[in-house]
């Protein structure tokens, strides 16, 4: 199976964007002292960016899933995953950033994760891309685009510097 | 290459020693623990990698740290545990090694955790169970403990990085010590630049040299520029042996203390599996002194067997090591 890179899109634009809409949200939802936390690693790339320029004190979260992924027992465990580096959530408001969201597992396995850290009290969720193939009930707060894209296409970012995002199609 | 324990995509079958297994695995085991330490900082220590699985702690010989550490970790993959205590159990009526294990496998169990006073104990359940069962050993005989020297390894690396510039010294009743075994082992694969064995002859093997290692009957001497001491736990019942001639004397000339500490490395760091005798092997001074890393030994051993149970229970992602 290959890939080819059949496009490049530019992600400054969709970073304001993302950052336009959480800005709105944090002062419409009234979140107090919020607490953002990344996705690794594109999640933890773009919300680097956010955490800065939104001027949130609370130091960045990091979110490793690797050990909540609900597909461990069929590809394992990942040798190098870099620990989460979370505060505890205990009635926290927290925004969790993502580069992608697509089925919606990554999110279920980092609700479950928050919970194990403490009981927030609120989530929102903040993703650039919003791509088309969703298996779980899940959606996000602010979404910089939506795309449909094809079960044989994906998207993802690169980074962290340039950050990229990269649209793919795997040719069987 | 295939092994007992590896198998023929190089992946974790069973865990059963540390000879055979490449370098690459050994720092496999241990960035795998690293990446659990955050467990620990969770109000809810728990991930769900082994959620729905159960892991039997089969337990023919007791012991308490370990097996008490195995169930944590065990937990805290989310595992459920069974603790069977078979040195007072079944065997006790007569029932085979092999009808214990069918009986248990018939339960729709899915991991072995083997402590055993027989050498091969854990290879040779690993050789008979179900396919989809996998096997720890928690130490069998004389042969070997591969956790113990994982947690002892991923401890000196916490403090010390480079194993290539290490003497590194093993101190006590390496004769009968499953957990000096696989101790010399893992420091060879990682490419220590000395190991030292210090004991009195009686409880050196004959052919300890072709081990790799230097053997030393003066503790002074062995002591001397070391980066790591290792303690081994002199084990009551060889007094009768007449193997030494008194805990007393033992103490007198490979007991370590403040004094014999200095002949080390200012930063070299005192190691021991526990359970310490106290004034046997060690002074109270220097098993709860700052060089002291032996509490430290404990908290790792959970990290260690998470890794281990949670690598031999998936299939490891991006396949192989070499």
């Amino acid at each position: 199976m290959k890939q080819s890179l059949i496009a490049e899109l530019d992600v400054n634009g969709l970073l304001t964007a993302l950052e336009t809409c959480l800005r709105e949200q944090i002062q419409a939802r009234k979140l107090e002292n919020p607490l953002m936390i990344g996705i690794h690693t594109g999640g933890v790339w773009l919300a680097e960016y956010l955490h800065e320029r939104l001027e949130i004190e609370e130091p960045l979260g990091r979110l490793n899933i690797a050990f909540y992924r609900d597909d461990f027992s069929r590809i394992g465990v990942h040798p190098e995953v870099r620990p989460s580096q979370l505060p505890s959530t205990e009635d926290r408001d927290i925004i969790l950033i993502d580069d992608v969201l697509y089925t919606g597992r990554t999110i279920r396995a980092a609700l479950n994760e928050l919970f194990d850290y403490g009981r927030p009290r609120r989530v929102i969720l903040g993703v650039l891309i919003d791509r088309n193939g969703r298996e779980l009930p899940i959606q996000a707060d602010c979404v910089a685009a939506h795309i449909d894209l094809a079960s044989n296409q994906s998207i993802k970012l690169t980074g962290p510097s340039p950050l990229r995002l990269e649209l793919h199609t795997l040719e069987t | 290459m295939t092994t007992l324990q590896l198998d023929e995509q190089g992946r974790l079958r069973h865990f059963l020693t540390i000879e055979g297994l490449s370098r690459d695995w050994l720092i496999r085991i241990m960035e795998t623990a690293q990446s659990f330490g955050s467990v620990t900082a969770q109000s809810v220590k728990k991930v769900p990698l082994l959620r729905g699985k159960t892991v039997v702690n089969l337990f023919f010989e007791t012991s308490t740290r370990t097996r008490t550490t195995f169930e944590l970790a065990a937990k805290r993959l989310s595992a459920d545990v069974l603790n069977i205590n078979l040195s007072v159990s079944a065997t006790a009526k007569g029932e085979s090694l092999l009808d214990t294990i069918r009986n248990l496998e018939a339960m729709f169990v899915d991991m072995f955790v083997v402590r055993h006073a027989d050498s091969g104990a854990a290879h040779f359940i690993a050789q008979h169970v179900a396919p989809h069962i996998s096997v720890i050993n928690a130490g069998d005989g004389r042969h070997a403990h591969p956790t113990q020297a994982m947690l002892d390894m991923f401890t000196i690396y916490h403090h010390k990085q480079d194993f290539e510039k290490l003497k590194v010294a093993i101190v006590g009743d390496i004769l009968h010590s499953r957990v000096a075994r696989s101790q010399i082992q893992a420091l060879k694969i990682l490419g220590v630049s000395e190991i030292r064995v210090i004991a009195p002859e009686t409880l050196l093997p004959a052919s300890v040299t072709e081990l790799g290692v230097r053997a030393f009957h003066n503790l002074d001497d062995g002591l001397a520029d070391t980066d790591v001491i290792i303690m081994l736990r002199l084990q009551k019942e060889r007094m009768q042996g007449a193997m030494l001639p008194s805990e007393h004397e033992y103490f007198q000339c490979f007991g370590l203390t403040e004094a014999r500490l200095a002949r080390a490395k200012p930063d070299a760091i005192v190691m021991h599996p526990g359970p310490i005798n106290r004034g046997v092997e060690m002074d109270s001074q220097v098993a709860d002194g700052p060089r002291s890393v032996i509490l430290e030994q404990v908290s790792h051993g959970i990290a260690i067997r998470m890794a281990v149970m949670a690598l031999a229970m998936g299939v490891v992602q991006r396949g192989a090591v070499a």
